[in-house]
């Protein structure tokens, strides 16, 4: 097994007297697809800001490639590989839609020094979408699902090696969800590490390797699918700590 | 030595009774902007359309400027409103609210304060009332005497008073409650059967509503022109930030804060200088602890 | 054409030029300066407010900040007209730079309100700067036949301007084309389309790669200087200059309406602003209160900014876009 593509070492991340993440330690392989699951308010979200960079965690290292990007803004580390969508969609609203994609193409590729056709790969992303023919839209015309793949489509356009999908199918309907799992298969084909945050269960058993589950700011189970589903941890997180299960 | 301690006893007195009247003035933004998040910087500018509202009651039928105050409260409710229903419709059911929303506010105080030069004209004015140009004087020894002019004390008292009532509306009733549940969680108020933008409305234009009382304990402080409006936008936002955004007591502890500042600078060194003083302590503030001193985060973002 | 706008531009400067020694009516160029200054002000207000987001509302400090280094160096070294210009910008730009790197990490509100506080406290530290005349003013006299390069410029036979009337006007118009050149530049460059990123989703932009503090600052840096710019000639133009008139209200609410209402997306916006409403304003003064002139710049802004958000720019293109399909 190679080494991993990204470790959170001992991570914690306190508001407060908050404690929203509570001395995480996990690895994520590459090429791997990772699932992040956990009640609300576990620290799911927290994790991936610490990830991205949104949030600085006070203690503990993130090693992103063999390289330390603990204090690096989001940016730098968007440049060093680490793309990420949101989970309420946040377009550049006043742009179209292949214009949201230039944005990382236009940041993150020259930063890398690469000299390529910026317009050409972001119309090839979007035609793996299925969006191709949304490419001059105003991103206000685009409806729920198309404001998602938006999201997945333009972190790609930062040519990632870890793509972060912060639950990119909440509020979908099913065949909905397929389509964007679909699209997540797709990429990860092409060797882009995913780590996939979710509620839709069905979704991230289907789609992960392995899957981590924190409760409460703390890693609770981690696993297979197979593993996770039959923990007795996870079970409890998710009923509430009331029942003796 | 003891001039001195006579000038800074003088101040300290001064600069509390001034801190309970900038919490007068800032109360309405504490709600406005700390708790709904409405960057209302028309507020001050809000005050001084409430001081003339009192000016013109007292100098055409000799009313007492504070009930004066009490009578245009109404009025100014229904002003904040149509403001917050305007603003609502325009630019926050759009999410559209950070350019165009504060533009709006800026041109709402432009307009105020225009509106006012035109009709009363740049010329300072004043009201008439029983406590105003007295002072009740304590004497210590021979040569330490402390003037509490009776004009600040009364805006002291009436400040005070109108801003624990607010807190205790605040904390003790059902809307008030659900005030403070808007600034944390709309989910919850609509799961609870409350529409936010109802209790937002009513919430604005309570906070505007104050606006008629603070200008007339504004005009009853000192005299008043259209322009010192914008003066006051440091003030108020620098007490609101520093109480941390939407605590009701922080915005009480820092207005004296402030109020006690502002009173020794103007004691040392002159009170042109005073400005400068609420103006500094905001950017300071802004630069260095943006979470305030007493309460929850300014928003980094 | 590739440089077809650079053309325009140089042929403007140059007709700009022609006007000055054509016209006789000096009238023209003292209203035709403050047009010009305001197109600067509204130009550089727009690159950080209609690109980025940030909204500053105290343009006048930066303005200020200009007019009052010019007479500082006047006073101190009595330098001429275009040193007291890159003297005001840089350090206005300096101001901006200062001002963006306390409070831009902070939400925008707190930017803008920022800005307001500056404008006020450095009103208070000028009008108590007796150097500068403090707040009663001081006059500043125009240098007696001024040089540049050994060449006489303002000289009523031998310069290449009659008087400093036309001289300022054809410095202003310069600023002014070189302003619009800047900001058109801006627009079309990674830098704007970073800031309109930013504009648009701070956090979204900054996790697709654009360093957004950094590209701040340098808006914020190349806004105030631009203001600096606009106001460094104002004591040479007044010939007298006091607080009241360089923090003057007018050019804070100006430099916001001007592009709110021509339209902040695109150069063209605070450019059309400017022209119609400075020169509506300096027109009406003329049988109109000064202060009414304002109020109606006012209620321009707030309705314009209610029903037609983007602008005289944005409601023509959507007019445009709509007959063609």
């Amino acid at each position: 097994m190679s080494d991993p593509l990204l470790r959170i070492e001992g991570v914690s991340k306190h508001f407060g007297g908050f404690t929203a993440l509570n001395n995480v330690t996990t690895h994520v392989n590459p090429g791997e697809r990772f699932g992040l699951i956990g009640p609300n308010g576990s620290g799911k979200t927290t994790m991936i800001n610490c990830v991205s960079g949104l949030l600085r965690n006070e203690e503990g290292k993130i090693i992103f490639d063999g390289k330390d990007v603990t204090d690096l803004k989001p940016h730098k580390r968007t440049g060093a590989g680490i793309a990420r969508s949101f989970q309420i969609p946040r377009p550049f609203h006043t742009m179209s839609v292949i214009e949201n994609l230039m944005i990382p193409a236009e940041f993150v590729g020259h930063h890398r020094g690469e000299k390529t056709d910026d317009r050409a790969e972001a119309m090839e992303i979007l035609e793996t979408m299925g969006m191709a023919d949304k490419a001059e839209d105003p991103t206000t015309d685009l409806t729920q699902i198309e404001l998602r793949k938006l999201e997945l489509a333009r972190a790609m356009a930062a040519k990632p090696k870890l793509l972060i999908s912060d639950e990119a199918m909440a509020g979908l309907t099913g065949q909905e969800v397929d389509e964007v799992i679909d699209i997540l298969f797709k990429m990860n084909e092409r060797g882009i590490t995913i780590i996939m945050i979710e509620h839709i269960m069905r979704a991230v058993m289907r789609f992960s390797q392995r899957i981590i589950c924190l409760d409460a700011g703390q890693l609770i189970a981690e696993g297979t699918p197979e593993e996770i589903v039959k923990d007795k941890g996870v079970e409890r997180a998710y009923l509430g700590s009331t029942d003796d299960g | 030595m003891a001039i001195f301690i006579d000038l800074l006893l003088n101040a300290l007195v001064i600069g509390i009774l001034l801190g309970g009247f900038y919490a007068a003035l800032s109360i309405g933004l504490s709600i406005t902007f700390g708790l709904l998040d409405v960057v209302n910087i028309a507020h001050p500018t809000l005050l001084i359309l409430g001081a003339f509202i009192a000016f013109f009651l007292n100098s055409t039928w000799g009313i007492d400027p504070v009930l004066a105050g009490l009578i245009a409260t109404p009025l100014f409710f229904a002003i904040g409103w149509v403001i917050y229903q305007i603003y609502y419709n325009a630019f926050e059911k759009s999410g559209a609210e950070s350019l165009r929303g504060l533009a709006f506010f800026f041109g709402l105080l432009f307009i105020i304060e225009v509106g006012l030069i035109i009709q009363f004209g740049v010329d300072h004015r004043l009201v008439e009332a029983w406590y105003i140009g007295e002072s009740a004087n304590i004497v210590i020894g021979s040569e330490i005497d402390v003037a509490i002019p009776y004009r600040l004390l009364v805006a002291f008292v009436v400040a005070v008073a109108a801003t624990l009532a607010i807190q205790v509306y605040l904390t003790r009733t059902f809307f008030g409650r659900a005030v403070r549940a808007v600034a944390q969680d709309m989910m919850a108020l609509r799961l609870m059967g409350v529409d936010p933008i109802k209790v937002k409305r009513i919430a604005f234009a309570m906070g505007v509503a104050t606006a008629g009382i603070g200008g007339a304990l504004m005009i009853i402080v000192l005299p008043i022109e259209p322009s010192v409006g914008r003066l006051y936008i440091g003030n108020v936002f620098a007490i609101v930030v520093l109480g941390g955004l939407g605590s009701i007591s922080g915005t009480l502890l820092a207005a004296i804060i402030i109020g006690i500042a502002e009173s020794i600078v103007a004691t040392f060194f002159g009170p042109s200088w005073s400005p400068a003083v609420s103006f500094g302590i905001l950017l300071a503030v802004l630069a260095l602890r943006p979470e305030g001193l007493f309460g929850k985060t300014a928003g980094a973002h | 054409m590739k440089y077809l706008f650079e053309i325009v531009c140089v042929l403007l400067i140059i007709g700009i030029f022609v006007l000055t020694q054509v016209v006789g009516n000096q009238f023209y160029f003292f209203i035709g300066f403050v047009i010009l200054q305001y197109m600067v002000l509204a130009t550089a207000w727009n690159i950080l407010g209609g690109y980025g987001g940030y909204v500053n509302f105290g343009s006048a400090g930066f303005l200020a900040t200009g007019a009052y280094t010019s007479v500082a160096l006047i006073n101190f070294l009595d330098i001429g007209l275009v040193e007291q210009i890159i003297a005001g910008g840089a350090i206005a730009g300096l101001l901006g730079f200062v001002t963006g790197y306390l409070t831009l990490r902070l939400r925008g509100v707190y930017f803008a309100i920022a800005t307001l506080a500056l404008a006020i406290i450095l009103e208070t530290v000028v009008a108590h700067w007796d150097y500068v005349g403090g707040a009663a003013g001081t006059s500043i006299l125009p240098k007696r036949k001024p040089e540049l390069f050994d060449i006489m410029v303002v000289d009523r036979k031998t310069g290449i301007f009659a008087n400093y009337k036309e001289f300022l006007f054809f410095l202003m118009g310069t600023v002014a084309i070189i302003s619009v050149w800047i900001a058109r530049y801006i627009e079309n460059s990674k830098l704007g389309r970073g800031l309109n990123a930013i504009k648009d989703s701070e956090e979204a932009a900054e996790c697709m790669g654009v360093p957004t503090l950094r590209l701040k600052l340098i808006a914020t840096t190349i806004s105030g200087a631009m203001m600096g710019v606009a106001g460094a000639p104002l004591a040479s133009y007044l010939t007298f200059i006091d607080p009241l008139s360089a923090f003057n209200l007018e050019y804070a609410v100006n430099a916001i309406a001007m592009p709110m209402i021509g339209g902040t997306v695109s150069w063209m916006g605070p450019v059309i602003g400017a022209l119609l409403l400075g020169t509506a304003q300096q027109v009406s003064s003329l049988w109109i209160q000064s202060e009414l002139n304002l109020l109606i710049v006012g209620v321009l802004l707030v309705i314009f900014v209610i029903i037609a958000p983007e602008g005289i720019v944005g409601w023509f293109r959507k007019s445009r876009k709509g007959s063609r399909g």
